[in-house]
């Protein structure tokens, strides 16, 4: 099987087909995601929109075709080097996915000392993204006590700890205010604005019209059509 | 990368791991205890049978030390062959000496250790003891099986009619003991076995219930060890803190029951001593294997799902 080559995509997916039993969740997407790209993926639910950035960091594999993120294809990638893949990229999930009961401090941390990252580093680095954020007075606090928003807030710091190339946000916005939502859509355009590749599944029309950038829309499983905002 | 730099980040390794472990412990406060009590449990039935045996084989010892063959002539042996059998008795590996014991002293003997003088012996027209030699074994000779092999020799001399050496109620003994030595094992590797499990089981539960915590240290790019070593340090930890408790309580019965045992038995019979350092270095080093092999075998499972 041919694989595609171009050396400014950041992602390539090539013929990616992805089933659960008989449900096809996938069919035949191609795609190329380029460097500072700002892409949004977007269609109803269901559409495959969380599949497809599942298959980016292995979370689920493919079923058929082939991926390539920065240059190592995904289905010949070994169990050892998935937890490298990962640390690519950036991610940040709906439903927050923060560690209950670490403080904060710990959840940003543990990406950076997951890395090997010093402990001066790591006090340094979580107090910089948590500035970012503005969430640095709530550094030794729990998330349960924080609000949607709030802990979206301290999802996006973790995200960014590491300083990945790409960010994957799976509806970051889906169960925030409309406050909330625009300040976490302005960090996401300001990390784009420093250099990362964002990418961001939502069904929010009105957000992407807002934010703007390259859109990829799904129907059953299908890409229907690319475009731009 | 400087030298500072490298001590720096292994330092911080180590004491984020050592932060994580005693958080969980502390977290999980009653799987841990739970864990800690089943480890000790099981630590102390095994030593206690350990210290069992480690004595009663010190028994046995001493009693071998100062055990005797008792050699009876034939009644035909004159008084002029005695010499020359003795000197043939001490040319024998293992003997330490040879004394000759005439049937009339034997016979006094008995007669003064019966409680009441009995009239059949005060009767006897005849002494119908043999006369006999006693010996004395070598400590460094005194090994079952030198013993028994002496006593062949001894026996096939013309002159010896009979060998004695309490064969029969030492030979029981020493089955009863490698009987008892074999269920001792069995209940050891039966104990290890439980302890293994039940800290497998602790290690899955704790898992189980930070199964989430586990995922997003996955998805943010944590490698599998990074994820699995403090739960190894937990089970060693828990391993450790069972084994030290489990023996401390060993300790603390064993004080009280050779308080009361000393008070029986005379000092120079037998004294009874507490597991040496060597073997409970060794319980603390099986303990602490315990809580890796249960830690071990849980994480095997949970990473393979």
């Amino acid at each position: 099987m041919n694989e595609p080559k171009n050396n400014a995509s950041i992602i390539s997916m090539f013929h990616i087909h992805k089933s659960f039993g008989s449900y096809n969740a996938l069919i035949d997407i191609t795609l190329d995601i380029l460097k500072n790209d700002f892409l949004f993926i977007t269609g109803p639910s269901g559409a495959g929109k969380s599949t497809l950035l599942k298959l980016l960091y292995l979370a689920e594999k493919v079923s058929d075709g082939v991926i390539l993120v920065d240059g190592m294809n995904l289905s010949r990638i070994t169990r050892s080097k998935i937890p490298f893949l990962r640390r690519k990229f950036g991610i940040i999930f709906q439903d927050y996915k923060l560690i209950q009961n670490r403080t904060v401090f710990d959840n940003i941390s543990l990406v950076l000392e997951s890395a090997g990252k010093s402990r001066k580093f790591i006090e340094k680095k979580v107090a910089g993204v948590l500035k970012i954020v503005k969430m640095e007075r709530k550094q030794h606090v729990f998330p349960p006590s924080l609000s949607g928003g709030e802990q979206q807030r301290v999802a996006v710091a973790r995200a960014i700890a590491g300083e990945p190339g790409i960010i994957l946000a799976d509806e970051p916005t889906g169960s925030l205010d409309s406050e909330s939502a625009s300040m976490i859509m302005d960090l996401l355009r300001r990390f784009h604005y420093h250099g990362s590749t964002v990418i961001v599944a939502t069904h929010d029309k009105e957000l992407i019209y807002k934010t703007g950038g390259r859109i990829v829309h799904l129907d059953h499983g299908r890409m229907v059509s690319p475009g731009q905002a | 990368m400087a030298e500072w730099y490298r001590r720096d980040r292994l330092s911080g390794a180590v004491m984020f791991l050592m932060k994580r472990v005693f958080q969980d412990i502390l977290k999980n406060g009653y799987l841990s205890i739970i864990t800690v009590i089943t480890i000790s449990l099981s630590i102390f039935i095994v030593s206690a049978v350990a210290l069992f045996f480690l004595n009663i084989n010190d028994v046995m010892n001493s009693w071998k030390k100062g055990l005797k063959i008792m050699v009876y002539l034939k009644h035909d042996v004159t008084g002029t062959q005695l010499p020359e059998i003795k000197r043939h008795l001490v040319r024998f590996y293992g003997i330490k000496s040879a004394r000759f014991i005439p049937k009339e002293e034997a016979l006094l003997f008995i007669k003064d250790s019966l409680p009441k003088k009995l009239s059949i012996l005060e009767d006897l027209k005849e002494n119908p003891l043999p006369d006999a030699f006693e010996i004395v074994m070598l400590p460094s000779y005194s090994s079952w099986k030198t013993i028994e092999h002496l006593a062949e020799k001894i026996k096939a001399m013309a002159s010896v009619d009979e060998v004695e050496y309490g064969r029969q109620w030492f030979g029981r003994f020493r089955n009863i003991f490698n009987l008892f030595k074999l269920a001792g094992y069995a209940v050891g590797g039966l104990f290890f076995v439980a302890g293994v499990f039940i800290v497998a089981n602790t290690i899955r539960l704790l898992l189980y219930s930070r199964r989430d915590e586990v995922e997003i240290m996955r998805l943010v790019g944590a490698k599998d060890n990074f994820i699995k070593i403090p739960f190894y340090i937990e089970g060693v930890v828990q391993g450790i803190a069972g084994g030290i408790i489990g023996l401390f309580i060993l300790f603390i019965t064993f004080v009280f029951i050779s308080a009361n045992i000393a008070e029986g038995f005379s000092p120079s019979y037998f004294s009874i001593r507490f597991l040496p350092f060597k073997i409970i270095s060794v319980i603390v080093l099986c303990s602490m294997f315990v809580g890796w092999l249960g830690s071990f075998l849980s994480l095997k499972q949970f990473f393979k799902t």
